[in-house]
């Protein structure tokens, strides 16, 4: 099994607070549930689950107040994945709070009959101020527990202890980690210039980086999750910064004469990134090491080489090239520097973004004023349109499990943040804030709290 | 009788008037030349400093209408913007020749630098249009310099499609957005 959350030391505290504990009785421990959900296209039929509001286990309002809060996140976090339908509440036989959340205490019968294929019971208990979160996960078919969780820690800890539940549920259902220990960065246009900004993986907790004076744009994840590269023109040009996320400790990466855009980290170990800089009179990708000395220069062609973006192996690079007289994405093996164009349809495709499996790359094609996303695999087989007549929609980037694909959308004017599954359904905004919002990039696994 | 006598008198004054008139114009030029040789220094400082000023206030003028023509060939300078068409660097007939404008002022103002500003319509994506800013501010510095001004000169930055001139989504606007733009440093 993966490790999830490998603890940290700036995380330590509230790791050791936030106390978890496995006291429930765990049939299915030792074997994997990864067939509730086909990994290869889990949007193909999603699963009808049954969702009743938390049983208040203390006798006090504020038990009740958070287990509304309770039932809302995991209801909003649960429905964001796009696995699941979650089953109306008018439709329950059995009145949530009613029968115990225990096994032994469901009538699973009363969960099949309305089609539930899931059920998720929970118990919410405050004493003390200290609140515990109990959460059990149901088979109503097989009249079994798929598996039960008990999270204690403090009222302020709520949201973590439920997500925790949701990225356990989609381990245990996918065999892959989930999204909902993710954030996702972007640029948004301030008053006079723009700048980076934070979210969690829904929009959540939601905060502004970089000053907001200087123009800011194309953030950048390191492998690890603490760091987020990009280019800023606060010293007048764009050059590339890096910036710890936690200490929001900001460090000049690369100011070379002319341009410093485009940073990507080079994965696994992040040692090193990509860049375009045109310090030699044409914009061309380099390799620069983590204290900004160039490398390497990958690139030799006239004209714009820009947007690398690497397979997750850091083996291969996808990159825009106007190489053909047109922008095209190419792909650069880089231990033998043989390079070739991957997309042939369209006379305008740029923002290459690789999947986190490695076998696709999405990004934006123009046709006319309109954009669209596509994925194609990374050997130029199977392309696919993912939007159509909204608008532009530009600088796609895939969730860390390769099942969702964050990206941005004028479809209702000003540019903003959209997600979706990665085949293209639940297309829905994310933030909601004034100005354009763009080049969206969705953090790895853990990202820096 | 006493009439005849008065009118008589008159004519007299007339006549005497005139020939003193013409005695008056004339004698300062036969006066001016002996008067000069021997005491005439104090009125004749007064005469050339009078010319002198003359002569000051009329360079001032010209100055003036330098530094006013100065400032408008500076304006038209700063005011002149190079135009592209979609996703190309590349410059058109008319852009050479404003160029051809725009280097015979720098070359005339050696001490100034320029930046020149790249920019884009809002139509490519943002990463792509900072690359094409950089190379459309590129062609009008190489420009520039193959029609004889310092490279020294000239700066170039590139704003992709960040600082549109104008905004909207239509031909009109997306034409005056790809543009190359000039300030002094």
């Amino acid at each position: 099994m993966k490790m999830l959350y490998p603890s940290t030391p700036s995380r330590c505290i509230k790791t050791a607070f936030l106390c978890l504990l496995i006291v429930l009785a765990m049939a299915g421990t030792s074997f994997a549930n990864y067939d509730y959900i086909n990994i290869s296209d889990p949007f193909q039929k999603r699963i009808p689950m049954a969702l009743p509001v938390p049983v208040s286990l203390s006798e006090n309002q504020q038990t009740q107040q958070i287990a509304g809060s309770v039932a809302d996140l995991l209801h909003r976090s649960l429905d964001f994945t796009g696995y699941f339908t979650l089953i109306d509440s008018r439709a329950f036989l059995d009145a949530p709070g009613r029968q115990g959340i225990a096994t032994r205490e469901i009538n699973f019968k009363n969960w099949r009959d309305i089609g539930a294929e899931l059920l998720i019971t929970g118990g919410v208990r405050l004493e003390e101020r200290i609140l515990q979160l109990e959460f059990r996960l149901f088979d109503p078919f097989r009249q079994e527990l798929v598996f039960g969780k008990r999270y204690t820690g403090e009222v302020s800890d709520l949201r973590k202890m439920v997500l925790r539940f949701c990225d356990e549920m989609i381990s245990r259902l996918t065999g892959d980690f989930g999204v909902f220990n993710t954030k996702i960065a972007f640029a948004s246009e301030t008053q006079n210039g723009k700048a980076i900004y934070l979210c969690d993986f829904d929009g959540e907790n939601l905060r502004r980086l970089t000053d907001g004076i200087h123009i800011a744009l194309s953030p950048a994840w390191s492998p690890d999750g603490r760091s987020l590269a990009y280019t800023s023109y606060k010293n007048g040009k764009p050059d590339i910064f890096v910036r710890q996320v936690a200490t929001g400790n900001e460090k000049l990466l690369a100011d070379h004469e002319g341009l410093n855009i485009t940073p990507a980290w080079v994965p696994p170990d992040g040692t090193r990134l990509a860049a375009t800089l045109s310090f030699e009179g044409d914009e061309e990708i380099y390799l620069l090491t983590d204290s900004g000395k160039v490398d390497k220069r990958l690139t030799r062609s006239w004209g714009v080489d820009v947007s690398p973006a690497f397979s997750p192996d850091g083996k291969k690079m996808a990159f825009v090239s106007g190489r053909a007289g047109s922008p095209q994405v190419y792909v650069m093996n880089l231990e033998t520097g043989r390079t070739s164009r991957l997309t042939f349809e369209g006379r305008y495709n740029t923002q290459p973004a690789w999947s986190p499996r490695g076998d696709r790359i999405a990004y934006s094609g123009m046709s006319g004023g309109e954009s669209d996303i596509f994925v194609i695999n990374a050997d130029g087989s199977g392309l696919r349109q993912l939007t159509r007549n909204s608008g532009k929609n530009e600088s796609p980037d895939w969730s860390p499990d390769g099942n969702m694909i964050v990206f941005s959308s004028t479809r209702k004017g000003d540019s903003s943040i959209y997600v979706m599954t990665a085949s293209g359904s639940d297309q829905r905004p994310l933030v909601d804030m004034p100005g354009n919002q763009s080049l969206p990039a969705w953090s790895p696994p853990v990202a820096a709290p | 009788m006493k009439k005849n006598i008065s009118l008589g008198l008159v004519l007299v004054m007339m006549m005497s008037l005139m020939v003193f008139a013409s005695c008056a114009k004339k004698a300062p030029e036969s006066e001016e030349t002996p008067m000069g040789i021997t005491t005439g220094t104090g009125e004749g400082a007064e005469a050339e400093s009078e010319a002198e000023r003359q002569r000051r206030i009329a360079e001032e003028e010209i100055a003036e209408d330098r530094a006013r023509q100065a400032e408008e060939e500076k304006a038209k300078f700063l005011d002149t913007k190079i135009y592209f068409a979609f996703d190309d660097s590349s410059l058109s007939a008319e852009a050479r020749e404003t160029l051809l404008a725009q280097a015979r002022w720098l070359k005339e103002n050696r001490g100034r630098t320029v930046v020149v500003e790249g920019h884009c319509d809002n139509r490519g994506t943002e990463e792509y249009n900072l690359a094409l800013g950089s190379r459309r501010a590129q062609s009008v510095k190489d420009f520039l310099v193959n029609a004889g001004v310092e490279l020294s000169q000239i700066v170039t930055i590139s704003y992709g499609e960040e600082k549109p001139a104008v905004r909207g989504n239509n031909e009109e606007a997306w034409a005056k957005n790809r543009r190359a733009e000039f300030r002094l440093r």
